[in-house]
């Protein structure tokens, strides 16, 4: 699947308080894009940030050219490309990765996204429901705000829900929700911070359950080149960017 | 019609003058998507050692203004799963494909560089005696004139290709270390590789790299890379190859009016992975437009 460098026109924006959702339209077609993969962005006009910024793929409209991410603001980078001015143009490189492993349609699935994660978890649940599987989406933030376009992710599956503070759902981690104990699953799919996907991954591996998580090591190139965005896995150090950044757990030496 | 031909000696000729550095184009495998290789001049595969290295821990890489440090340690499979699984993919590219080559212990260098000299294709090796990442790495040999000396003569002895030395710029004075890199047998040498620095996150109170110091690149190098090849260049008599920081055209230009035959494209890969195309491009037009017939009349016109 090539590769492809575009500008993207921003057409709309929607603020999330400390994320924004970027909905971005190119003039050319878009090339195939797998759930789970990513693109590079480039930052114009801030001085300090010289290197593009991987965000994942939030969603896709293929009739419209269009893609969208969600941005949290985690540092300079990031907070530029929030306050993009609708109508101006982001130069993106995609779709770069591999996606998640597509289930089979028998199979129970279950999408654990935590923070920001969520992010991708959207075009994966949405991919999912167009081939027939429902999944079963349990996401977590630290408080309510954290569970952006939570109504949009209800539409795929059971949705279920934990926050730090309780202000939604039920308290505490994704991996302390009462729905562990009360359904199994063939397959869990994770996207959040290290320490909950670490969490997650030891349940299913306790449970005896096929695990996949998304990585988000820091990145130069995003093309498998400069070698800065390794993980350590049973195969020695391997590039997040073009092995992940979807890896299954048993690959990973966590 | 500028003819853009570079004779880099010993049977290195290049299409243009413009190659990618080391480290920041794989194996050049992973650019075709955005890169015509037969429009480059060359391209330089990742760093290469005899024996595999895992390369250090993560985090490997911080950003700083206008550049990047990396500590990725010479990361490779070793000089024979180059040669059995690499090299056949690669090749047939319709470029020049020069491997970078590194090593711990001067019989490391040798092997490896013996090894190398089997391949047809390969028709150059750019000897690096300057990865800043590495413990018992490269720079200790390549910053000293005995140091550098002894690796290059007996890299020489085995290796009957192009030898393009790369020089670290973190030493007192470079032109006497290319000096000793030419007396032993150099055909060219490259500078610079990265300038050793270091990046810390105050709000954690720890270093940012997993081995605390690091390899600086990027734009924000330019300036200094352009001093010490034009200090260089005045010294030696071998061709010069220029990098350090270069993004545009106009950065290529300056390098080859500061005494480059050629040059080199790094960091810059990372953010537009199309930039040597338009850089290779973008010389040639200049030339059309100060009337120069050949870029190789760019070497060295800086007007002073």
């Amino acid at each position: 699947m090539a590769k492809q460098i575009a500008d993207f026109k921003l057409i709309a924006k929607e603020d999330y308080g400390r994320s924004v959702l970027l909905r971005l339209r190119s003039e050319q077609p878009l090339p195939d894009i797998a759930p789970g993969q990513f693109v590079q962005v480039r930052v114009d006009g801030s001085p300090t940030t010289y290197l593009r910024r991987p965000i994942s793929i939030h969603d896709v409209d293929f009739q419209q050219n269009e893609i969208s991410l969600l941005v949290q603001q985690v540092g300079e980078g990031t907070r530029h490309l929030a306050q993009t001015e609708t109508g101006t143009y982001l130069n993106m490189m995609l779709p770069l990765g591999n996606g998640f492993t597509i289930p089979e349609k028998r199979e129970k699935v279950l999408l654990v996204g935590g923070g920001i994660g969520i992010a991708p978890l959207y075009y994966f649940a949405k991919v999912l429901v167009e081939k027939g599987i429902r999944p079963t989406l349990l996401l977590g933030g630290k408080s309510e705000s954290d569970l952006i376009r939570l109504a949009d992710y209800q539409q795929f599956g059971d949705t279920f829900v934990t926050t730090e503070d309780g202000s939604i759902g039920e308290k505490g981690f994704v991996t302390q929700h009462s729905i562990w104990q009360k359904q199994g699953f063939g397959k869990i799919y994770v996207c959040g911070p290290k320490p909950m996907m670490k969490a997650v991954a030891k349940l299913a591996a306790e449970m005896g359950v096929w695990c996949e998580v998304s990585l988000e090591n820091l990145m130069a190139c995003g093309l498998g080149a400069c070698l800065c965005c390794v993980e350590d896995t049973i195969d020695g150090h391997v590039c997040v960017c073009k092995e992940g950044p979807v890896f299954n757990t048993r690959r990973l030496k966590w | 019609m500028v003819n853009t031909k570079i004779d880099l000696g010993r049977g290195l000729v290049l299409r243009n003058p413009v190659m990618t550095a080391s480290g920041t184009f794989g194996y050049g495998e992973e650019y075709t998507d955005f890169v015509d290789l037969s429009q480059l001049g060359g391209i330089i595969v990742k760093g290469t050692t005899l024996h595999p290295r895992e390369g250090n821990p993560y985090p490997r890489m911080a950003e700083t203004a206008s550049g990047m440090l990396n500590c990725v340690g010479l990361q490779n499979k070793g000089v024979q799963y180059f040669i059995d699984t690499i090299y056949p993919r690669i090749k047939n590219f319709d470029t020049n494909v020069l491997l970078n080559l590194s090593g711990s212990t001067l019989e490391d260098y040798v092997k490896g560089a013996e090894m190398i000299d089997a391949l047809d294709k390969i028709p150059a090796v750019e000897l690096n005696v300057s990865c800043p990442n590495v413990k018992q790495g490269g720079m200790a040999f390549g910053v000293t004139c005995a140091g550098i000396s002894q690796v290059v003569s007996e890299v020489r002895k085995v290796y009957h290709k192009h030898l393009m030395v790369k020089l670290s710029p973190n030493v007192t004075n470079i032109a006497e270390i290319a000096l000793a890199a030419e007396a032993s047998g150099a055909d060219s040498v490259s500078l610079i590789n990265t300038l050793m620095g270091m990046a810390i996150d105050a709000e954690k109170r720890k270093p940012k790299l997993s081995v605390i110091t690091g390899g600086l690149s990027g734009a924000c190098v330019k300036p200094v890379a352009l001093r010490m090849v034009w200090q260089v260049a005045k010294a030696v008599k071998i061709p010069v190859v220029g990098l350090g920081g270069i993004s545009n055209a106009t950065d290529a230009v300056e390098f080859m009016l500061a005494g480059a035959s050629a040059i080199e494209i790094g960091t810059a890969n990372f953010i537009d992975p199309a930039v040597s195309m338009k850089v290779a491009e973008g010389m040639k037009e200049y030339c059309e437009r100060h009337g120069f017939e050949r870029v190789a009349d760019l070497t060295g016109a800086l007007e002073v």
